[in-house]
């Protein structure tokens, strides 16, 4: 388990913490590898199929990036994505899965140096939590 | 006269009319109804014994007001539509009837959320005003509900509804007692009254449609036992009006003063609304507090009651 | 519509639990609108057991499938191909559509995955409220077009009850007094008088009152 290396998935919304991460790694900001960034073109894109097939084919944490309060492109779509995370969280309790490894998280596009930060703490927290239930069962 | 009926009587007579109510218990203990009733014995015209008051199962209305003949006191049998469907609620009629209960309340019921049974399907398969209607026919045609002919003896029911003036919205609430009349009701018994201006109002609009002379309308009265209990009503019971000014009140006297200071205020009701045209009676509701009714009857100089 | 909700998750893998090969069905019709019972929720589930199956040591071979419309017997047919297949059938239809497939199938056990709550409509995104209580004797003429026997939690006829505050009803900050609305409705159509009718005591047979409600139409029916 010491080795034990997460399979983080990202969902970033084209309009901020896509860009952002784009920034960070023009910056040469330094965020693990173990997140895998899927881009979206609004963070409200992101679906509970998409969340829950992912944790499905492995994934140990995810979480879904959007805008700012009030900066959606789409108006609202960060609002819902929030909304759905949180709904998506009781389900994963249901089934078994710590609702912890699932998260919203929120950031401009401007900001590199926070999508590192991210990446970097959500890592070690999914690290600290182990495999998910699902991979360890599998495995 | 349409019944048998004490109240009735009383009513038709002329006299401002007089009753109380008696709650069954939560248990099958006979002695405890006639222990509460007998604090009614001989100070009101009519004793209201509750149906599953406030949705809490309780000894039925229909033993309760049995219980209530046999002390030779006149039982007032109220009947909410919420527990049994219209084949039940007939044959209680007959059956009460046949025991010698000849004056009803219908009701529709509080919702059964109030209650200990909130699981428990709630019926309506009538309203309040089709039960007065269907009280009416039986008595007056002769026929169930569904139309057959009622076999022997017809029960005559002296037919009661309630109204409460403090319900939103304000200006359907006349219209809403016109129905229940038009429907058969005889009397009415309101809601507790505490905001009289209000009340007055309401019985403008009730006399502007002549309400009050096909109907006999029984004010409402409860005396507050302190000021929890008026900050209660005030918040907790829906369709209750407790003005503000009369929490104060009962709040700015010492607490071992508080339940004179409701009497006071009940008496003070009482004798205002004697002056308004249309009032026929009083209905006083002493909840937990039954001893108290043959002082508010006396002090309010309405005893002796009549023998009619 | 008819309006559903997911079953909690641990019912419905004890419903399964004997089995090891199920087809989990969805449909296109009114589950898919109230989002409980359509192609994604059928994903979302399937993903679902999956992981709480394998989480337990066991596995499932599950077969996702959405048909069109799961209460009419022509669309159920499309599921000959697949049925033999199966162990058994979990249908996130509403009750009509579970039962059409325990007809069809007869040898086939059949599990609902939804609860099925009521008729109604959209109030906004993700609000639903019942509107029809399918009394099959519609009075929504007499009414200003809101139903009391749908909306009055005490299915009153003639008028609000003494328990209306504000427009609100005593069981509820959040529950309109249907006879509040209904009054008005009527003002505002000028049709207060209306209210004055009394409305006569219901006769439920048409709304089920007496056994399986059935239509047919002779012009139609083979």
């Amino acid at each position: 388990m010491k080795d034990f290396e997460p399979v983080i998935v990202a969902f970033c919304c084209h309009y901020c913490a896509y860009t952002a991460a784009d920034m960070a790694g023009s910056k040469r900001l330094f965020y693990p590898s173990n997140v895998k960034i899927i881009r979206v073109p609004c963070s409200g894109k992101v679906d509970s199929l998409h969340i829950i097939k992912a944790f499905e084919k492995g994934a140990d944490g995810v979480y879904v990036a959007g805008c700012l309060e009030g900066d959606c492109h789409f108006k609202n779509g960060n609002d819902k994505a929030a909304k759905k995370v949180a709904h998506m969280s009781k389900y994963l309790e249901e089934i078994g899965i710590e609702p912890e490894r699932l998260e919203m998280v929120r950031m401009s596009a401007g900001m590199g140096e926070r999508f590192a930060q991210v990446a970097s703490e959500i890592t070690d927290k999914i690290r600290k939590l182990g495999p998910s239930p699902i991979k360890a069962a599998a495995a | 006269m349409k019944t048998e009926s004490n109240l009735e009587k009383v009513l038709s007579a002329g006299h401002l009319a007089v009753t109380s109510e008696c709650g069954p218990p939560r248990g099958a203990s006979a002695q405890t109804v006639v222990d509460k009733a007998k604090y009614l014995e001989g100070v009101v015209d009519a004793v209201n014994i509750t149906d599953n008051q406030t949705a809490m199962v309780r000894m039925s209305s229909f033993a309760g007001s049995v219980l209530v003949k046999q002390q030779g006191m006149d039982p007032l049998l109220q009947m909410v539509t919420r527990d049994r469907n219209r084949l039940a609620m007939q044959a209680d009629i007959l059956g009460a009837y046949a025991l010698g209960i000849d004056t009803m309340l219908c009701l529709s019921g509080d919702h059964t959320k109030f209650g200990d049974h909130a699981m428990a399907a709630n019926v309506h398969d009538i309203d309040s005003i089709q039960l007065i209607q269907m009280v009416k026919g039986m008595r007056d045609e002769g026929t169930f509900q569904g139309g057959a002919e009622i076999k022997g003896v017809i029960p005559k029911m002296f037919i009661g509804a309630a109204a409460n003036p403090f319900a939103d919205p304000f200006e359907l609430r006349v219209m809403r007692l016109a129905k229940k009349i038009a429907a058969g009701a005889d009397f009415i018994q309101t809601q507790c009254i505490f905001n009289v201006e209000k009340f007055e109002r309401w019985m403008e609009g009730v006399r502007k449609m002549g309400l009050h002379e096909k109907c006999y309308i029984m004010a409402g009265i409860t005396p507050m036992k302190s000021v929890g209990a008026a900050k209660y009503m005030k918040n907790r019971v829906p369709g209750m009006d407790v003005p503000q000014e009369l929490v104060d009140r009962m709040a700015s006297v010492a607490k071992e003063d508080q339940p004179e200071e409701g009497i006071k205020i009940c008496l003070e009701t009482i004798e205002r609304l004697k002056g308004v045209e249309g009032v026929a009676g009083f209905h006083i509701m002493a909840i937990d507090w039954e001893e108290k009714v043959e002082e508010i009857v006396k002090r309010a100089g309405l005893y002796p009651r009549p023998q009619v | 519509m008819i309006t559903a909700e997911r079953k909690p998750l641990e019912e419905i893998l004890a419903y399964i639990k004997p089995f090891k090969r199920i087809l989990l069905l969805g449909c296109n019709e009114c589950v898919t609108v109230c989002a409980a019972g359509g192609r994604k929720e059928v994903g979302v589930l399937a993903s679902g057991i999956q992981m709480s199956m394998l989480k337990n040591g066991t596995s499932i071979e599950i077969r996702e499938h959405t048909l069109e419309r799961q209460c009419d017997p022509e669309y159920v047919e499309e599921l000959l191909p697949m049925i033999d297949s199966a162990d058994a059938v979990l249908s996130m239809a509403c009750g009509c559509g579970v039962q059409q497939l325990a007809t069809r199938f007869k040898d086939k056990p059949v599990f609902p995955a939804v609860n099925t709550k009521f008729m109604g409509g959209s109030d906004r995104h993700g609000v639903w409220t019942e509107r029809c209580q399918g009394c099959g004797d519609c009075l929504l003429g007499l009414t200003g077009g809101i139903c009391p026997i749908a909306k009055c939690a005490k299915q009153l006829m003639n008028g609000p009850c003494g328990g209306s505050a504000r427009g609100v009803c005593e069981i509820g900050e959040d529950v309109d007094c249907a006879w509040h609305l209904i009054w008005e409705r009527l003002k505002a159509l000028d049709l207060t008088e209306q209210y004055l009718e009394i409305m006569p005591a219901k006769d439920w047979r048409p709304g089920g009152g007496s056994g399986p409600r059935k239509i047919i139409r002779e012009d139609l029916a083979e």
